[in-house]
């Protein structure tokens, strides 16, 4: 089963004095006020964070409401809104794969691919043996996923008390947030020009398409840098 | 609960999974040394910064109602307040959204 040493370790995680508790817990802070004020009630606003647990996810779902978008306009616009979080995992379970470590706990916890309990784990898994990373990550991932259900909850019964300007502050946070976690990743030439490329071509593919924007500047920023980088080594 | 909005939480929850589920199954035969998950984790890492630049410059939600001007001096002001508190992740971060709410109220 599940080593209770590493699960811990990796849940503890989140309270290190840079852990990304705060800026998570006040982002689904918005998303439950949001929620509530499309009509949501609770119970669907906690269900709803349990089981997308992707923020931009949520707030495309919570606009195509608001336009009365059919299931497969959602279906589609949050698909390919959260497609990003397939190169995540890419990116992250081959440090994890361990042959003595069941495979329902890989599949089980893909949902906690987020960006949060990503760039935790990718700072921190060479401090754990790879056998025991499945684990380690497994307790991220409950800790970040717990944050934003408290945060939902929090949310949805203080929205009377918030008023657009706090909204904003609790808005701007999140990318804030992983905008400083990404520069701080930035510690190769791949990485960096990755990271500066995604910034740079996501809005200029976005007056080509709006839909396809993130793909498109991710897709190409990220083999630009990986190229760049190749040739660099070689 | 209301049916159409528990029908589109299942749907969102369904498009979400695909991904996360699809990455986690492709990822088996994928070593963490190989060019592929070099070119996966540079995807990876481009495809996040592309989302933060969207988020910032073309929002969605309450966001879209503060100023462009706005939003750059807080990316800006908050980079600092980064690099000065050295790389310290939580004191940028707050001082974003106290620094937003300030600005999206005179500004």
């Amino acid at each position: 089963m599940i080593n209770k040493e590493f699960f811990l370790k990796g849940y503890k995680s989140i309270l290190k004095h840079d852990s990304p508790a705060i800026a998570l817990g006040c982002c689904f802070i918005a998303i439950g006020a949001l929620l509530k004020n499309l009509g949501f009630n609770i119970q669907e606003s906690i269900f709803s964070t349990m089981l997308t647990y992707a923020l931009p996810g949520s707030l495309v779902m919570a606009e195509s409401l608001l336009v009365g978008a059919s299931l497969l306009n959602i279906f589609l616009a949050v698909w390919f809104v959260n497609a990003r979080l397939y190169p995540m995992a890419v990116s992250l379970f081959p440090l994890m794969m361990h042959e003595s470590q069941p495979k329902w706990k890989y599949y089980f916890s893909c949902h906690f691919i987020a960006v949060s309990a990503w760039l935790i784990m990718k700072s921190n898994y060479k401090s754990i043996p790879k056998e025991q990373r499945i684990d380690y990550w497994i307790g991220i991932g409950s800790a970040t996923w717990s944050i934003a259900v408290i945060g939902t909850f929090i949310g949805f019964f203080s929205s009377d008390y918030l008023n657009k300007d706090l909204m904003m502050g609790l808005a701007i946070l999140n990318p804030i947030y992983f905008l400083c976690m990404m520069v701080g990743a930035s510690k190769t030439i791949q990485i960096s020009l990755s990271v500066l490329l995604g910034l740079v071509l996501g809005p200029i593919f976005y007056f080509l398409t709006p839909e396809w924007s993130i793909l498109l500047g991710g897709l190409v920023g990220g083999t630009i840098a990986y190229l760049i980088g190749e040739l660099n080594v070689s | 609960m209301s049916a159409n909005i528990v029908y589109a939480i299942l749907v969102t929850s369904l498009a979400t999974f695909l991904s996360r589920f699809l990455g986690a199954v492709s990822s088996e035969g994928i070593k963490e040394t190989s060019k592929l998950f070099k070119w996966f984790n540079c995807l990876a890492y481009a495809t996040l910064a592309a989302l933060i630049a969207r988020t910032i410059i073309f929002p969605v939600g309450v966001l879209i109602d503060a100023s462009y001007l706005s939003r750059l001096a807080v990316v800006i002001l908050s980079l600092i307040v980064f690099f000065i508190s050295k790389k310290n992740y939580v004191y940028p971060t707050i001082f974003s959204a106290v620094c937003m709410a300030i600005l999206s109220n005179y500004f």
